[in-house]
């Protein structure tokens, strides 16, 4: 309305938009120029985690911010050596008997108040606050028994149990944020002051926080990287309102917004603005699979046929172009295309074909009542994102076309939670568990059985199968990284005939950024990468 | 004591049992949703094993019944302790002391806009009851009485922040902006201009209603009657006595909507991103911060009973006749 009769710029738009449309792909952050130094780079805020130590809270919203201030041993990259990039580390080795990672460390690097950086620093992180604290390090550094440190920079991990450096190597963008000794030594680690005001070594230092308003990051001028960091200040401003990031870049009151903190359903016309870029890359190392949980309790969800069946009546199609406006993949098990090592194309496959999920029903003894339907189910789409939701309503419709009346019930995050992974109040779920770069880091306990309930994003569908239990564990404790991908393959092939849940597509998130914004979206964790050489055209 | 501070204290007694109720309440229906604070705080973090549920679970003190953790509440706010807040990991009270300025400096000026230009366009329209004026304000009144305060506050926001850049977006302040003295109080008010016209203008549309429907009823007086064959000139009638009376009514409905207007103010800070009451109240119930929503809500109840005070005795002042209640 107001749009069509006040905005001018608009206007002038519609003639020149076709050049400033959304740049998709790599091409997006070829630069031309010559990086310029200084100027502030004021980013849409995600959350404001109370906690904001990446070493113990090695979530997206921690690292959103903390990951520009504290830094890993390596953060991943579109090239490079196991698709790494050093950081605090410059080489790493496993042994062959799978009890011992050597990491060399970089030399020259301080901590943001001026103490040095040494080998000290990675084996308190990794004893006090990885193995013991970090939700994923406990899983990661479960066998960690030691760390030797002959000299300043090297650090030895030494592990009770043989444990795949194929996995350590993949986790180290995400598990090992190192903290200085220095500040948490002889202190309560959780409750440390240092967790909000963070101290790292990263090339922007902590400034400000104000509590619902933004944090503040300023560059640190001894940082590592000769001529890094290129911005003065980052700032994060928190935009609690939907439509909020939106207008504030079009405004240019912010300059960029990634997690999707543009809606799907803006991006149409965002993209159109000129001035702004849609970057659907940088999210490569975290993406989300949206699958249909079942609860194998239930006597019709037990049945394979049933659950064959709910996965030929889902279109993914429709899913990708509709519900994802084209930003997904369709996806037919646990690992995302991306990851190469590890992905298994080659499994059985459930076409759209609602005509051979009734037969399939029909078969397992589930004909069609009086009122057309055969069974009714509890449906808990997940309130994360709005596709979950959508996703929801769309499998309703989908269920009922073949006779299974889905009823949704409806819950916020917490309540939610409780439903599914303590209550296992549920017939089927959307949810949207996500890839971190190796299957043993959150894949696996999605089919492992034994867990106890309460564990939120693991198997409490009351599935249990020998056989890929014993895959899981071995896989857990073999070194030799091809056979240890092979089992991961393996395991693929068999979710893929057994169905403990249904993988409809793979999705990640979206950046929008001012067109002055560069190198925006150049390695596949970049939004929570630290950004040393992100600057700002004039 | 002055008397006015041994009233507040006497008006706070008699809310007691009120306040008792509200507090219990909150409590029950928080309860009563499921998933908490851990299940709240597990949706933000990624994950956690069993076991650092368990801890979590035992530190915040949710291993206990609902009955023993309410009489530990109970019996610490008995001491001025209004908590620890699992959400922002501090103690509730330095959480909402950060956020409460805020909103009231919000509602103060929203309400004082509202009251203000609502009694005088009011005064406008029932000055002659009938009349093109009279018309014009009262279908715009009704017509902006219908549009919903976050709505116009979108809507204000497309046309002034994004499409003409007169007016900042969001926030209470520029970031990080090392302004002093006038001129962050200059910054400060470009930030209010448009939260602050959004969350009054719907109460503005009710005042001027109010006044104007008093005032039409009042002119059919005997007393006003007796006025004009007393030959007294028409502006004076209308000040003077009629204003005067109407007002009442308006005064009332301005304690009655202090309350309103702390709820109108939870979605305008979550449009302008303003980091205020309302929004931290939204942000307690998602993560089922239970001692941070109880805090809230006993403050914004002490917030409502000392505005019903202020109008009390502003009604005093307008109306000799109850002058005496004290």
């Amino acid at each position: 309305m107001s749009r069509i009769i006040f905005n001018r710029r608009a206007f002038l738009a519609s003639t020149a938009s076709a050049a400033a449309m959304a740049s998709l792909g790599r091409s997006g952050w070829a630069t031309e120029a010559a990086p310029v130094k200084g100027g502030r780079l004021v980013v849409a805020g995600d959350s404001e985690p109370a906690n904001l130590n990446p070493a113990i809270v090695a979530s997206n919203g921690v690292f959103f911010v903390a990951s520009k201030v504290i830094e890993p041993l390596a953060e991943q990259a579109y090239e490079g050596k196991d698709g790494l990039s050093p950081r605090l580390a410059t080489s790493w080795e496993g042994s062959a008997d799978g009890l011992t990672a050597t990491f060399k460390l970089r030399e020259g690097v301080t901590w943001h108040d001026g103490k040095p950086f040494t080998s000290a620093d990675v084996a308190f992180s990794a004893l006090e606050v990885w193995k013991k604290l970090q939700n994923l390090g406990r899983v990661v550094f479960k066998n960690l028994e030691r760390v030797e440190t002959p000299d300043e920079q090297t650090a030895i991990l030494k592990f009770s149990q043989p444990t795949p450096f194929q996995l350590i190597r993949n986790a180290l963008p995400v598990v090992t944020s190192v903290v200085p000794k220095h500040i948490y030594e002889g202190t309560d680690i959780a409750k440390n002051p240092a967790n909000q005001q963070l101290v790292g070594t990263g090339p922007f230092k902590f400034g400000e926080y104000k509590p619902g308003e933004y944090y503040l990051l300023k560059r640190n001028d001894a940082y590592w990287q000769k001529d890094e960091p290129l911005l003065d200040e980052i700032v994060y401003q928190f935009l609690p309102d939907r439509a909020a990031a939106g207008n504030a870049l079009e405004a240019e009151q912010i300059q960029l917004a990634a997690f999707s903190a543009v809606p799907l359903a803006d991006l149409d016309r965002i993209s159109k603005v000129p001035g702004l870029k849609v970057y659907a890359n940088g999210y490569e190392g975290l993406t989300y699979q949206l699958i249909v949980e079942i609860n194998h309790r239930r006597k019709e969800l037990a049945d394979i046929r049933v659950r064959q069946a709910l996965a030929h009546a889902i279109d993914h199609d429709f899913v990708v172009k509709t519900i994802f406006l084209g930003y997904a993949k369709s996806s037919s098990g646990p690992v995302p295309a991306y990851d190469k090592t590890f992905f298994e194309p080659d499994v059985t496959k459930y076409d759209f074909d609602p005509a051979k999920a009734e037969a399939l029903l029909d078969e397992a003894g589930y004909k069609r009542g009086a009122d057309g339907n055969r069974f009714t189910l509890k449906l808990l789409p997940a309130p994360f994102f709005n596709e979950t939701k959508q996703f929801g309503d769309y499998l309703r419709q989908a269920l009922a076309k073949v006779g299974i009346d889905a009823q949704i019930v409806s819950n916020d995050t917490p309540a939610h939670l409780k439903a599914v992974y303590t209550d296992h109040a549920f017939d089927i779920t959307v949810a949207t568990p996500v890839y971190r770069s190796d299957p043993a880091i959150s894949m696996t306990i999605l089919f492992e059985s034994g867990l106890p309930a309460g564990v939120p994003f693991s198997n409490q569908y009351g599935y249990a199968n020998a056989e890929i239990d014993k895959l899981i564990k071995d896989a857990a404790s073999t070194i030799d990284a091809d056979k240890r991908a092979g089992l991961y393959k393996e395991l693929q092939k068999k979710v893929a005939d057994d169905l403990p849940l249904i993988n409809v597509a793979e999705f990640s998130f979206i950046t929008v950024a001012r067109d002055t914004v560069q190198n925006v979206s150049d390695n596949p964790r970049w939004a929570v990468s630290n950004w040393s050489n992100v600057w700002l055209k004039q | 004591m002055p008397p006015l501070v041994s009233l507040f204290l006497k008006r706070l007694l008699g809310a007691l049992p009120v306040l008792a109720i509200v507090l219990v309440g909150s409590f029950l229906l928080l309860e009563a949703a499921s998933g908490d604070a851990v299940d709240a705080y597990v949706a933000r973090s990624g994950a956690l094993d069993a076991e650092q549920m368990t801890q979590l679970r035992q530190e915040w003190g949710l291993d206990k019944g609902p009955v023993y953790r309410f009489k530990a509440y109970a019996s610490a706010l008995a001491t001025g302790d209004l908590g620890w807040s699992t959400a922002f990991e501090r103690p509730v009270a330095s959480v909402i002391l950060e956020r409460l300025p805020i909103t009231l400096l919000l509602m103060v000026l929203a309400t004082a806009l509202a009251f203000l230009f609502g009694s005088l366009l009011g005064v406008i329209a029932g000055a002659r009851p009938g009349s093109v004026r009279d018309r014009f304000l009262s279908i715009a009144s009704l017509a902006v009485y219908a549009v919903p305060g976050f709505w116009l506050g979108l809507v204000l926001i497309v046309i002034f922040a994004v499409d003409l850049r007169w007016l900042p977006i969001g926030g209470i302040e520029s970031i990080a902006s090392g302004k002093a003295g006038l001129a962050r109080l200059a910054d400060i008010a470009a930030h209010l201009v448009l939260p602050v016209t959004s969350l009054a203008t719907v109460y503005l549309a009710l005042y001027l209603r109010l006044m104007r429907d008093r005032m039409s009823e009042i002119w059919h007086e005997p007393f006003v009657q007796a006025l004009r064959a007393r030959g007294l000139g028409r502006s004076r009638i209308v000040w003077r006595h009629i204003a005067r009376n109407a007002v009442l009514p308006v005064v009332t409905m301005l304690g009655l909507q202090a309350a309103a207007m702390l709820g109108g103010s939870v979605v305008v800070e979550s449009v302008f991103a303003i980091p205020g009451f309302g929004r931290l109240a939204a942000e307690a119930v998602a993560r089922r911060d239970t001692p941070l929503l109880l805090g809230i809500i006993l403050c914004s109840a002490v917030t409502v009973i000392f505005a019903n005070l202020l109008v009390d005795l502003a009604y005093g002042r307008l109306d000799p006749r109850v002058r005496t209640g004290r």
